[in-house]
Order: structure tokens, then sequence, then C-alpha cells
């Protein structure tokens, strides 16, 4: 038996596998065959999760917490040094086996739901080197490793976002996605340089372990972590840098599942949880993260109750999903902000590949008016939409029931009014996740396809998904139900802020506040019921609704708001720049230099006569008026 | 070498100054007014050698043996100038069937 330290040596074929894959899918993708390519990438990520795999059952935390592994020096300037290096510890693990585990499922769906795109093997490569670069953010042992991977995965996002690139509106999405990305990504590289500023390293050891020498609320604290959720904030879809994700979806299905549901998007949740100690430092910068992921739990949410894209449904769900993790963040549960990152991984790919299924079923149809009725043809497909639907509203004993009710308690335990707010978005989340299934499963076909059943490589997937849905909660079982919350024991070996965590709530009161969400919840998924599972007729436009849910179906008008604020003046300032500043100012200055230049080349090329006497005399007159300068002159 | 020297000393140094001068002038006016690049290029050897002669007599009376050096080296260089000159006048002969320099004026705008 080969022990941990060992294994950690190995650590970087977690990585190399992924990275291989894209290169060799990159270079044969003409000589591959659509089943050849994929059935690669899946199984250089299986190997993967089982090196992470192996790396988790050897792990002792409690002897051997953390542990670093240099690979080479990188950067040696100066007083900086940056090795890079890899930190395997109990949340590098977790996130290692959720990318890699998820991400495998993944790629062996992507087998089916690709086979008959021509470009199956870039698409492979491009889905590998998402891996890759996942896999280097979650498992970089300083901040700058970790941010190599957090611009591969954006660049990865963007690129498969506009897969499909002879569509013009999926290449506008993808740009939108990379031009928000960005503006998170700003942030990053000023908290980055802000950080090195105030511990002169980068590596996460160093700077946490430093961090205590600050006091709570140091001002370059606060703003260090403001500009880390700010990055957080884009990566992660939350107010005001979310509307990239719902457009995000303009992607194949698998992508959406992979980057835009289950791993991208939690990058944001894992900075976070690996600087909670800095986090812990910085109130201020907490409850501006309880306030945005309480905002975003909600109007994401809310918007997510009249969309009428299968996909468009399930991305403002993930928004809103988004929300309650930063939330939890924000309220210092970090282990549950994980937990729900953990169980949201599974359900929400799980959402999405059924989502695929069911759009592979009927042909590419993506418009749920046109669906209902299907749990008859698609029994595998609608059973785990069925568990995935109960995972994400939180019926016990589904995942979603744990985690979300762990981020409730301790948001209750904050206060009351965060617990309302927090509840109701979970009530709208049950809301439109059963208008969704109903409209899609239940009920009359509205459609005029054929619809079939997906291939096994299809549906093994789903199922995986569907248990690890259904019994994800065991990761973290609360103290009520008999656990003894592993995953929170298990998290604080890594992170000091989840060590630091403490919820005080009596056993009678954790039973009424799940007593009473359960109950809420089923009774909005029979009210869901009533309203959907027998619909025939389909909602109008949103032009013929009444204002606030007309307000609401528009999506708040929060594009068209940027396109107000940022996306019209800027458009002025470039015509204005283009007509005033090019046309009447560049331009002249630049024809005019031309202008003269030309004109003095006509007059001063006379001088060329071509005959040598006359240069011979010019030079003699040059140097006789040299030889008198000299003589008589300055 | 001393009776040399004191040779040249028997005559005054403005007297040479004076015969380069107008060695010089003689060889420039030719060089600029005539068309024959023959004697253009007579009138060029006509100037170095006045310089030769003025660096020769400074040499002496300055007793510095360097002058008389630098006239061996421009001797050198205006051998080598001359064949490249005749070179370039064959040529010139062959192409144009002349010597007139003004004969070479298709280098121009």
């Amino acid at each position: 038996m080969v022990s941990f330290e060992q294994l950690a040596h190995l650590s970087w074929l977690v990585p190399a596998f992924p990275l291989a894959g894209a290169l060799v899918n990159a270079a044969l993708r003409r000589k591959l065959g659509a089943n050849g390519s994929g059935a690669l990438a899946t199984l250089l990520v299986a190997a993967s999760f089982v090196v992470s795999a192996l790396l988790f059952w050897s792990h002792r935390p409690e002897e051997h917490p953390v542990e670093v592994v240099t690979l080479f020096d990188w950067i040696h300037v100066g007083g900086m040094s940056i090795p890079f290096a890899f930190q395997i510890d109990a949340l590098s693990l977790t996130m290692m086996l959720i990318v890699t585990g998820v991400g495998m499922l993944i790629h062996l769906y992507s087998i089916g739901y690709m086979h008959d795109d021509p470009r199956v093997a870039s698409f492979f490569a491009m889905l590998n080197l998402f891996t890759f670069a996942m896999l280097l953010l979650v498992m970089g042992a300083n901040y700058l490793i970790t941010f190599i991977g957090w611009e591969g995965v954006g660049l990865c996002s963007y690129l498969l976002i506009g897969f499909w690139y002879t569509n013009p509106a999926y290449n506008y999405a993808a740009r939108k996605a990379f031009v928000m990305n960005r503006i998170g990504d700003v942030g990053v590289v000023l908290a980055l340089a802000l950080l090195f500023h105030l511990f002169g390293t980068l590596d996460y050891t160093a700077v946490l372990g430093r961090a205590g020498g600050f006091g709570v609320g140091n001002p370059l604290i606060v703003g260090a972590t403001l500009l880390l959720f700010v990055g957080a904030m884009g990566k992660s879809a939350q107010i005001p840098l979310f509307t990239w994700l719902p457009d995000a979806m303009a992607g194949p299905t698998p992508v959406s599942a992979l980057i835009h549901a289950a791993t991208m998007v939690t990058a944001g949740i894992f900075l976070v949880v690996r600087s909670s100690v800095l986090f812990e430092l910085a109130p201020f910068t907490k409850d501006v993260i309880l306030a945005i992921g309480t905002a975003t739990a909600l109007l994401a949410a809310s918007i997510g109750l009249f969309q009428n894209d299968i996909k468009k449904v399930l991305a403002y769900s993930t928004v809103s999903q988004l929300g309650y993790m930063f939330a939890a963040l924000g309220l210092g549960a970090y282990s549950a902000g994980m937990f729900h990152v953990t169980t949201h991984a599974f359900f929400k790919a799980l959402l999405f590949l059924g989502a695929g299924s069911v759009i592979h079923a009927l042909g590419g149809e993506q418009d749920i008016r046109k669906m209902g009725g299907l749990k008859g043809v698609t029994k595998i497909t609608y059973i785990t939409f069925l568990i995935g639907t109960l995972a994400i509203a939180g019926i016990f004993p589904f995942s979603g029931f744990f985690s979300k009710d762990g981020i409730l308690a301790n948001a209750y335990a904050h206060s009351p009014v965060v617990y309302a707010l927090l509840l109701f978005g979970a009530l709208l989340t049950a809301f439109y996740m059963f208008r969704l299934l109903f409209l899609v499963f239940h009920g009359r076909y509205r459609g005029d396809r054929r619809p079939h059943e997906s291939p096994a490589v299809i549906t093994i997937p789903l199922i995986v998904l569907a248990v690890l849905s259904l019994g994800g909660g065991l990761l973290n079982l609360p103290h009520v139900f008999g656990g003894h919350e592993p995953m929170k024991h298990y998290l604080a070996t890594a992170a000091d802020g989840v060590a630091g965590e403490h919820l005080h709530l009596e056993a009678a009161t954790e039973w009424i506040l799940m007593g009473l969400s359960t109950v809420l919840v089923l009774l909005t998924a029979w009210y869901a019921y009533g309203r959907f599972a027998k619909r025939t007729t389909l909602d109008g436009e949103p032009a013929d609704m009444p204002f606030l849910k007309r307000l609401i179906a528009e999506k708040w008008r929060i594009d068209e708001l940027y396109a107000t604020l940022f996306e019209k003046p800027y458009g002025w300032l470039s015509t204005t720049l283009f007509t005033f500043g090019e046309n009447k100012v560049m331009t002249p200055l630049m024809n005019g230099v031309g202008n003269v230049t030309l004109r003095a080349g006509k007059v001063v090329r006379r001088l060329q006569t071509g005959n040598a006497s006359f240069y011979l005399f010019a030079m003699v007159a040059g140097i006789i008026v040299f030889l008198l300068l000299t003589l008589y002159g300055v | 070498m001393n009776e040399i020297t004191t040779a040249i000393r028997t005559v005054p140094l403005e007297h040479y100054v004076f015969l380069s001068f107008v060695l010089f002038s003689i060889g420039l006016a030719g060089a600029l007014f005539r068309r024959n690049t023959i004697i253009i290029l007579m009138c060029l050897e006509l100037m170095f050698n006045s310089v030769n002669l003025l660096l020769a007599a400074f040499s002496a009376f300055h007793s510095d043996p360097s002058g008389q050096v630098f006239v061996f080296f421009i001797m050198l260089v205006a051998a080598a100038e001359v064949t490249v000159g005749l070179a370039i006048l064959v040529m010139m002969k062959r192409n144009v069937d002349s010597v007139d320099v003004n004969q070479l004026n298709r280098l121009r705008w």
C-alpha cells in the first residue's frame, strides 16, 4: 500500500491526463472517429478520477491534513518566488472528485449526445482542456496557479459556448460571457496584487497562515476580499454580472451541465472557501456577499418562473442556487456552501443532462410549450429528472433537502429576515422546477415531432447522477438525523474558516425549520401540479401580461438596463470618436503629414538631375560653404 | 635622408603651399568644367598629387615622417581608384559610345 505522501507526488497525473487528451484529440481530430475521440477523452478523465479517488482514500486528514507538492520553480524574480505546486488537502480533493467524477459522467454522456456533430473531436478536445484548467484551478498551491486555471476555464467556457460558431447569436453569447468574466478577472488580478503587497507571497499556506496578524476589519484585507469577491461574482454569475450565464446556454447541453452548472461556476465559491481565513477578517465583505447572494437567489428564481426554454429555466435556477451558496458563505457557513456545491453538482448536472436527453429525444426542440406528456416515452429520463427536481426543490430525503436546509438553518441563526427571503426563494425554486417537470413530462404532447428514448450512453450517466442526487445528503448528514456532518469535519482540516464555524440551534428549532420548508415546498409542488400538469393551452407572450408579471417575464429588463447604462454610452462614445476624432482630426492630420511630404518631394526631387558634373559642383560648393562656416561662422 | 629633407627646406614653405593651391585649383576647375571623363579622371589625380606634395613638404618642415607615410597610402588608394575609374570608362564607351560625362544622365527622378 502506497502512502498518501507518495501518491501526492503523482498528483500531477490528475491534470496531466485531460491535458494529454486535449492535445491528442486536437492533433488527431480528423483521424479519430466520433466514438474514438469520445472514448479517449472519457477514459482519460476517468483515469484522473481514479487517481483522485486513490488520493482521497489514502488521505488521513487528522494525521496529515495538507500536502504541498512542488513540481518546479516557475517564477523566480527578485524577491518573488512562485513555484508550480499543487496543494492536496480536503478542499482540493473534494473539488477534484466533483470535477473528475461528474466530468467523467458528462464526457460519457457527450459521446451519445454529440455523436452526429462533424466537429465532435474538437468538442472533446475543448472539454478535456476545460477539465485540465478546472483541475489546475482547484489544485493550485498558490493564487497564481489557481488564476491560470481561472483564466483557462474562462477561455474554454468561451470556446464551448460558441462551439456552433456559424450562428451569430451563439457567438454573441460567447463574447458576452467572455467580457463579463473579464470584468471579474480584473478584480482577481487586483486582489492578487494587493495580497502580494501585503504578504510578499501568494502561497496559500503562507498567506492564510500569516493573515491572523491583521486585525478583524483591516481595510486592506477588506479591500482584497472585496476584489476577490468581484472575481467570484463574474465567474459564479452573481448580481450584477450574472446575465452571461443564461445566454451561455447557447453551448451544447453537456457544456451547460459541466461548465455552467456543476464545476466552473462554482469556482467563485471555491476561491472564497479557500480564502475563508481572509473573509473571516472582513465582516463587511461577508455582509456584502450575503446581500448579493440572497438578492441573486431571489432575482434569478423569479425570472425562472416565466421562462419557456427548458435550458433557460435551468440556467436561472443555477444562478439562483449559486446565490444560495454565496449566501451561505456570507453567513460564514463555508461547509454548508461547499456541501451545496457538491449536491448541486449532482442534481443540476442531472437536470441539465436530462434536459439534453429531452432535447435529443425531440430532435433539438427546447421550447417547453411544444413538449408535454413525455413521461410515457422517455421513462428513464422522466424518473431521473423527477429525482433531480425533488432534490433541487429540497424534499426529504433527497440531497438538496440537506444542503439547502443547512443553509436555511444558518440563515435563521443569523437573522429571521434572511431566512424568510431564502425560504421564499426555495419556494420559487420548487414552483418553477415542478412547472418545468409537469409541462415537459405530464399532460398531453403539444409538439409535432416523434419523441424517442435516448440510448444507454446517455441514460447511464443520468442513472448514476440520480443515485448521487438521492444519496448525496449522506455526505454531510446533520446531527438531528443521527449523522455527524462528515463533510464539515473533513473540510475543517483544510479551511480554517470551516473549523471556526459554529451553529447553535436547538434540535427542536431545526425540526421546525425543516418541517416548515418541507410542508411549504410540498404545497408549492401541489399548486404547480394543479396549474400545469393538465395544461393544454400555452402561455401568452409577455406583451399580453399585466405589468409586474410582464416585467419578470422579460427578466426584469436587466439586459436592457445594461444596454442603456453601458452599451449605449459606449457606442455613442465610439461613434463620436469615429466621426469626430477619427474622421475630423486624425485622418486630416495623417493625410496632411503625407501631403506635405509628397509636395516637398515634388520640389526637392528636381535637384536630382542625373548630371554628374552638377553633383560634383554641388559637392564642392557645399565644402566651400562649410569651410567658410568653420573659418568665420559661429 | 637628411640631405633630401635639407634640400626640400631650401625652398620656403609658402612656395610649396602656393604651388599646391594652384595645382589643386587647376584640378578642381578641370573636374568641374570639363566633360571628357578621361580628363576628369586626370584632374582628380592632379588634386591628389597637389595634396601629396603639401603632405611631403609639411612632413619635411616639421621633421615628422608620418606625412610621407600618408603619401604612400594615398598613392596606393589613387592607383586602386584609377582602375575602377578606367573600368567605368570602358563600360561607358561600350554602352553609350561616348566619354562625355553629361551622357550619363539617366539616373534621375
